[in-house]
């Protein structure tokens, strides 16, 4: 918590630490019963004895049913990124281009499949691939679903990096006497993307919590439905959603602060100028720095595409 | 393309809309309260209150929705009893399933979304002028007073553009509810692939138009309205 939050407040004086006091302890004593009767309750069904727990313990339970989850949801989420990147980039600078007949349909797709679940194109693609294609591939489904709503995504991010770069850039490449596609290629694209790096990494927090989707009806075995196969088995349904919930924050968490950090060295090299993946709203204002992360570390998933 | 099952009693396409509709709108009016008190307790002199919403903020976006969903119903509603309707005599049981899948189903939306509205919030809060804040200090008012009465109605008025992105997502995400059987677009779409495996485009092209439907107008609305409201500085 930084001294500039404490602009909404005051110093608190002698009454003031009584009352904070008091909502502390208050506070306190929900926090306390809720945790008690959770507690109690998953006592009271068995849930929580060490035998439960036992199973994390062996090598089965990781080498059989977590890690390869993990494996999976890892496995999708990389490859969907991996090859939504390329096509959202080409269609970020189609949105971008002077003929219409290439910006109105590329504009169209976009919005398309931004507008359509995620889960809704996963059900589709499986169907797709097994009817007309004849063969049933539950990565295969999960990626094309994930590649046709994160190229679309991706695409607004490549849009906005190449629109919030200096005028000036493309101005002095026609001037130097570069062609459209030079200039975009040569000058606009490698700027836009080491602006957009933050927003990328973020995007694959979405994408990686996106591939749990294909655990409920197309039977991609990643890891919360290997964690809900493993459950019936060792019947220890809390303790495996309790592992499972603490693997993705992990791993999401890890992303998150890379992207932070990318966030925070980009800014560095750019000399302070504002990284165009904020909200509009967050623009240069002075204003209340709640904390330095909120403007820049909060990833862009929860302003934009969750 | 056949669209025959379109007018199959069987196949409720009208309902399932409804039903999205519905568990968008409980699910924002609930994320919409529960992001605000999440967003105040983010920026209270209390440091528990600060400690306990960051937590619960960074947990909870960083969990799968699908896993906070699929846990509401096997971990909250079977193992630790959390009932959320009431079995009426006479009534057939399905109602109660019914209700309460729905009911859980937006009490794990709200518990998601609310932090996307939160950190949006927050965002929010970042823009209002320093001198807002100490002006409103200087003339009396208490934190409560500063926050409900200077900061939040202009922090609002900022963030109505990125609270749409976060509703039209929640519009989206109100699929995952098929995992724990509530009748919505995507457990009827499912269905439907199973059942009419032939006219596989149709159903897509339905089920596509009904989201285009519902998100489209909305995020149109809400770009109108955050223009208008945005405060002039």
């Amino acid at each position: 918590m930084s001294d500039a939050t404490a602009v909404l407040y005051d110093y608190p004086g002698p009454k003031a630490k009584v009352r904070n006091n008091i909502i502390t302890v208050i506070f306190l004593l929900i926090l306390a019963y809720i945790l008690w009767y959770v507690y109690d309750t998953l006592e009271g069904k068995g849930q929580l004895t060490a035998a439960k727990w036992e199973p994390f313990l062996t090598g089965d339970m990781w080498t059989k049913a977590l890690l390869p989850g993990i494996w999976t949801t890892l496995k999708a989420a990389f490859i969907s990124v991996i090859i939504a990147l390329p096509i959202g980039a080409v269609f970020g600078i189609a949105r971008l281009s002077d003929q219409a007949w290439i910006r109105v349909p590329a504009g169209v797709v976009v919005e398309f499949f931004r507008a359509i679940p995620v889960l809704v194109l996963m059900i589709f693609a499986n169907a797709v691939f097994v009817t007309i294609f004849g063969f049933a591939s539950a990565l295969t489904a999960t990626v094309t679903a994930l590649v046709l709503y994160n190229m679309s995504v991706l695409a607004e991010v490549f849009r906005s990096g190449i629109l919030s770069l200096p005028k000036g850039q493309s101005e002095a490449a026609l001037a130097i006497g570069m062609s459209k596609g030079q200039m975009m290629s040569i000058i606009l694209l490698p700027q836009a993307i080491t602006a957009m790096l933050p927003a990328i990494v973020s995007q694959l927090v979405v994408i990686l919590k996106d591939t749990a989707l294909a655990g409920i009806f197309i039977g991609l075995e990643e890891l919360r439905r290997a964690g809900g196969a493993a459950a019936s088995s060792y019947k220890n349904l809390v303790p495996i959603y309790i592992v499972v919930a603490l693997i993705y924050i992990a791993m999401n968490l890890a992303l998150t602060s890379l992207a932070s950090v990318l966030e925070k060295r980009g800014r560095r090299r750019r000399g302070g100028r504002q990284t165009p993946m904020l909200i509009e709203t967050e623009a240069a204002v002075p204003g209340l720095a709640v904390d330095a992360t909120i403007a820049s570390a909060a990833p862009p998933e929860n302003k934009k595409h969750l | 393309m056949d669209f025959s099952f379109l007018s199959d009693d069987r196949y409720n396409l009208l309902g399932a809309a409804w039903m999205t509709v519905q568990l968008t709108f409980w699910s924002a009016i609930g994320s919409l309260i529960l992001g605000t008190i999440l967003a105040a307790m983010r920026v209270a002199p209390v440091p528990l209150l600060r400690g306990f919403a960051t937590v619960y903020v960074n947990v909870m976006r960083n969990i799968p929705l699908t896993v906070v969903i699929i846990i509401m119903w096997q971990v909250l509603f079977s193992q630790l009893g959390l009932v959320l309707a009431t079995r009426e005599p006479g009534v057939n049981p399905q109602v109660y399933l019914d209700t309460n899948n729905f009911r859980l189903a937006v009490l794990g939306f709200i518990l998601y979304t609310a932090t996307f509205v939160c950190e949006s919030i927050r965002a929010g809060i970042n823009t209002v002028p320093v001198g807002q804040a100490e002006a409103a200090r200087a003339i009396g008012l208490k934190f409560t007073q500063v926050l409900s009465v200077i900061i939040l109605p202009q922090a609002f008025r900022a963030v109505i553009g990125p609270l749409g992105s976060v509703f039209i997502a929640l519009t989206k995400n109100t699929t995952i509810a098929a995992a724990i059987g509530v009748a919505e677009m995507a457990l009827l779409m499912n269905t439907l692939i199973e059942n009419e495996s032939d006219s596989l485009s149709a159903v897509f092209v339905s089920v596509a138009v009904v989201f285009l439907i519902l998100t489209l107008p909305v995020g149109l609305l809400f770009g109108w309205v955050s223009k208008k409201a945005a405060v002039k500085r």
